[in-house]
């Protein structure tokens, strides 16, 4: 056993990002090995565990084991949903150094979507058979909470049956802010007007080390996660989200999903985990390569085995393309996303996956996958098994 | 660009070192340990076979000269847990390493495990490529000639000879690409174009020896449907064309062209092209003039997924016979642009869980061939990577320049430091290679340049 040594060569970039925190973790062959037979065992991983399992070269063993304990889980089902994304404003008062998507008020391409626009996108979504609105957008300095409750009350009033998931953690604090209320108050509010359920994103990564030099002036890691328990004890459910592949290192990625665990453990009222994987065109960190494949799976597969108390993890096709995100139906993850039609903040940063994908198209992904297709609601009931090939056609 | 000093030495032997009989000592394996065989490994698990799946377990052990690994055991289990006599039988077939007949191929493309497949074929790759290592090649393409009377449905780089943009590059042209290629540390050129009625031997004959005579470059050059082309228009037979070309400097042949070697789809996709068993006495006439070659596969246009097993099968027949092929590419096709896909609005580019499930596949029934490459250039990088973990132990040339790919609507670039990067990330040692597969560096460590 001590004749295989691990070569660390393959690792995800290890930047050095300044007073890292983490002890450094010793790694072995037979470390990975313990790591992957306690999570068959269904025991819980640690710290040390998830880091050796990035540094295992061997990929088609861990998405052995991640795909063995989804499917203990999920068997060969894999959600989508229909839904739609309207980004309502791209106008921002933060600075994010990895966001190509944010304009500051007046600068070319800034735009904010007026209650007809809205209007008019959720009532072309309804009719083309979507369940939800994904709403995610900048920090407009302009607005208030009456804008975000007028942006809900619209889509609502379009169209009563669509589920509303809306807004960042990073937007709900600043608004708490903004109007002087207890992020509570802001999210009764925003429920009372027809919110359904919280988005993942602004998550990035909330190890201090790493987010201070991507994001320093956005809500903290913990404040992040303090408005999601928030939402959770109000009965709101909620995704979450992990963006890699720039500056962070391995045991940041594994700092972050301890913390997301350690909330599940109090709330259960995460949904899913979505990584998503960094767009590196038009960003401040002078990044300029795409994440790898093998990272892109191994991150999926080890949040599937670290995430042991979260039932779905999604393997968002609109930062890998699809035939990553197709392959990562067999490292763990149950979940394509959904049709989107309309994303704007990955794109705009020089994603490859595209901005829609047609319901027949998801279908024929999930099926040449050898899996089951099973369209979902926003917190993941299912609406209809597609058991039979033949019924992809006729929809 | 890369720093080829670290040069191990070359193997004018590579072809033959390279192969192995595998199949043959496993077969003895076989028959000493007295394994649970099918049918009777298909009955309820008694004791008996509960020994033998940790005989199973011990002997990947020993063949591998690693410990046991957790997997090992989860895909021993989802092994026996299938229902499908056939399938559990091809699957055994595969991890025995015997050969797989057309049936046991058939079953494993339809209806294997995607992560099984992905263990058996990384297994398979690691009876040819024990020690990790990932090579890559440095060439340039170099499309002497858009002009070609075939005109393949597929093909969106073909011109009539009329229009504006068809070509022959002069030769100052062509001798200023190479000389990049030198320059970048380059070892090799794939020279293909259309099938020129007006190009006939001489013309050849003439530039590959002043290529020869000014360089020192591999060439690796033609398709079997150009070569068939100058065999015509010169009137000469295929022997005298093949050895006259071999003469001039021709070092070996790209197995472009065969695309899929099943000629109920042959004729569809192409009317014009000749029939499959054509490509095939081609290519088994240049290894019997000793020009060894390389054989593809181009899936993921209007074949089925028995003419995928059909085409393996027909290579591994022929490879069995004159031996010459040093590698297996696989290829997907490439939509936009071509009439095929205009004809044909339904067809949707390869998926990558599909991708890899041929690849791992071809890994298991191509016995005979130590070279399977993963195409990064059709797939993207991203599935060009995870392929090295579904089979295949190559990810072919850094191509300075490829004209006939990018015209179809493909555009991927990777330079050395990437490719290297690629790989070394995917858990492998990269090694820079020359088109016969001799390692000429290796870069274990340290990033280059």
């Amino acid at each position: 056993m001590e004749s295989v040594t691990c070569n660390s060569s393959h690792l995800p970039t290890t930047s050095p990002v300044g007073d890292r925190t983490h002890p450094k973790v010793q790694v072995s062959y037979g470390a990975v090995q313990t790591a992957l037979s306690k999570a068959l065992r269904g025991e819980r991983l640690s710290f040390e565990d998830g880091v050796n399992l990035y540094h295992s070269p061997d990929l088609v063993e861990l998405g052995a084991v991640a795909n063995e304990m989804n499917s203990r889980k999920n068997g060969r089902d894999v959600f989508f949903n229909v839904n739609r994304h309207i980004n309502p404003t791209n106008i921002c008062a933060l600075s994010c150094k990895f966001c190509a998507f944010s304009r500051k008020p007046g600068e070319e391409g800034a735009y904010a979507y007026s209650d007809d626009e809205i209007a008019h996108k959720a009532r072309v979504a309804a009719e083309s058979g979507a369940t939800e609105v994904h709403m995610v957008g900048g920090l407009h300095p302009r607005w208030k909470l009456s804008n975000y409750t007028s942006i809900i009350r619209t889509v609502k009033e379009t169209a009563p049956q669509l589920h509303v998931k809306a807004f960042t953690a990073v937007e709900l604090d600043w608004l708490a802010r903004k109007e002087r209320k207890t992020v509570a108050e802001v999210l009764t509010e925003l429920r009372e007007a027809g919110l359904g359920s919280l988005p993942g994103g602004g998550a990035e990564i909330f190890t201090p080390y790493v987010r201070e030099k991507i994001c320093d002036t956005k809500l903290t890691g913990d404040g992040w996660l303090d408005i999601h328990r928030t939402a959770h004890s109000m009965g709101l459910r909620s995704n979450c989200t992990m963006l890699y592949g720039h500056i962070e290192d391995v045991e940041a990625r594994i700092d972050h999903m301890m913390r997301l665990r350690a909330l599940q453990d109090e709330t259960a009222g995460f949904n899913v985990f979505i990584p998503l994987a960094f767009q590196p065109e038009n960003n401040e960190l002078g990044i300029t390569r795409h994440t790898y494949g093998v990272d892109d799976l191994k991150t999926i597969a080890i949040g599937r085995l670290m995430l042991d108390n979260f039932r779905h993890i999604k393997s968002y096709w609109v930062m890998t393309g699809d035939r990553v995100a197709q392959t990562a139906l067999h490292f763990g993850a149950n979940d394509l996303d959904g049709t989107v039609v309309e994303e704007k903040i990955a794109n705009m940063a020089g994603s490859r996956g595209g901005m829609a994908m047609a319901k027949t198209k998801i279908l024929r992904v999930i099926r040449d996958a050898d899996r089951i297709p099973v369209e979902r609601s926003t917190v993941y009931e299912p609406i209809r098994r597609y058991e039979n090939p033949a019924e992809d056609i006729i929809q | 660009m890369i720093d080829a000093s670290i040069t191990t030495q070359k193997n004018p032997y590579a072809l033959n070192c390279e192969k192995k009989t595998p199949q043959r000592d496993f077969e003895k394996t076989i028959n000493q340990s007295a394994l649970p065989m099918a049918p009777g490994f298909q009955e309820a698990p008694s004791l008996s076979e509960i020994n033998a799946r940790d005989a199973l377990r011990q002997r990947i052990v020993a063949e591998t000269e690693r410990p046991p690994k957790v997997h090992d055991a989860l895909m021993l289990d989802a092994i026996e847990k299938t229902t499908d006599r056939d399938l559990k039988s091809a699957y055994l077939t595969a991890f025995n390493g015997a050969r797989l007949s057309a049936e046991q191929g058939q079953k494993l493309l339809d209806f294997g495990d995607l992560n099984l497949l992905g263990w058996l074929a990384t297994r398979a790759k690691e009876r040819f490529h024990p020690t990790g290592k990932v090579s890559f090649l440095l060439d340039r393409n170099i499309n002497y000639t858009n002009i070609c009377r075939i005109g393949c449905d597929f093909c969106a780089f073909y011109r009539r000879g009329h229009e504006n943009d068809s070509y022959v590059l002069p030769k100052e042209e062509i001798f200023a690409k190479i000389e990049e290629t030198v320059e970048v540390g380059g070892t090799g050129t794939l020279m293909q174009g259309g099938v020129n009625p007006h190009l006939k031997i001489e013309y050849y004959e003439d530039l590959f020896r002043s290529i020869k005579e000014r360089y020192k470059i591999h060439l690796h050059a033609l398709s079997v449907i150009e070569i068939e082309g100058i065999a015509q228009v010169s009137r000469l037979t295929l022997e005298e064309t093949l050895e006259r070309l071999k003469s001039a400097g021709l070092d070996s042949i790209p197995g472009a062209g065969a695309e899929i070697l099943s000629d109920e789809i042959r004729l569809e996709q192409s009317p014009v092209k000749r029939h499959s068993h054509r490509w095939i006495k081609v290519m088994q006439t240049a290894h019997k003039a000793n020009l060894p070659t390389t054989a593809t596969m181009m899936f993921g246009a209007l074949e089925e997924r028995k003419h995928i097993i059909e085409h393996i099968l027909r290579i591994r027949e022929a490879q069995d016979e004159t031996n010459g092929f040093y590698a297996f590419i696989l290829w997907t096709f490439q939509g936009e642009n071509t009439e095929l896909a205009k004809k044909n609005p339904d067809m949707h580019p390869t998926t990558g869980a599909e991708y890899l499930r041929v690849l791992a596949v071809s890994r298991l029934m191509m016995d005979n061939i130590p070279n399977i490459q993963g195409s990064w250039v059709t797939m993207g990088p991203k599935i060009g990577q995870i392929s090295l973990h579904y089979g295949a132990n190559d990810m072919g040339s850094i191509m300075i320049e490829e004209n006939v790919v990018s015209a179809a609507g493909t555009s991927y670039t990777l330079d050395g430091n990437n490719m290297v990067e690629l790989i070394r990330r995917s858990g492998f040692v990269p090694v820079q290679r020359d088109t016969y597969y001799n390692i000429l560096a290796e870069y274990p460590e340290t990033k280059v340049q």
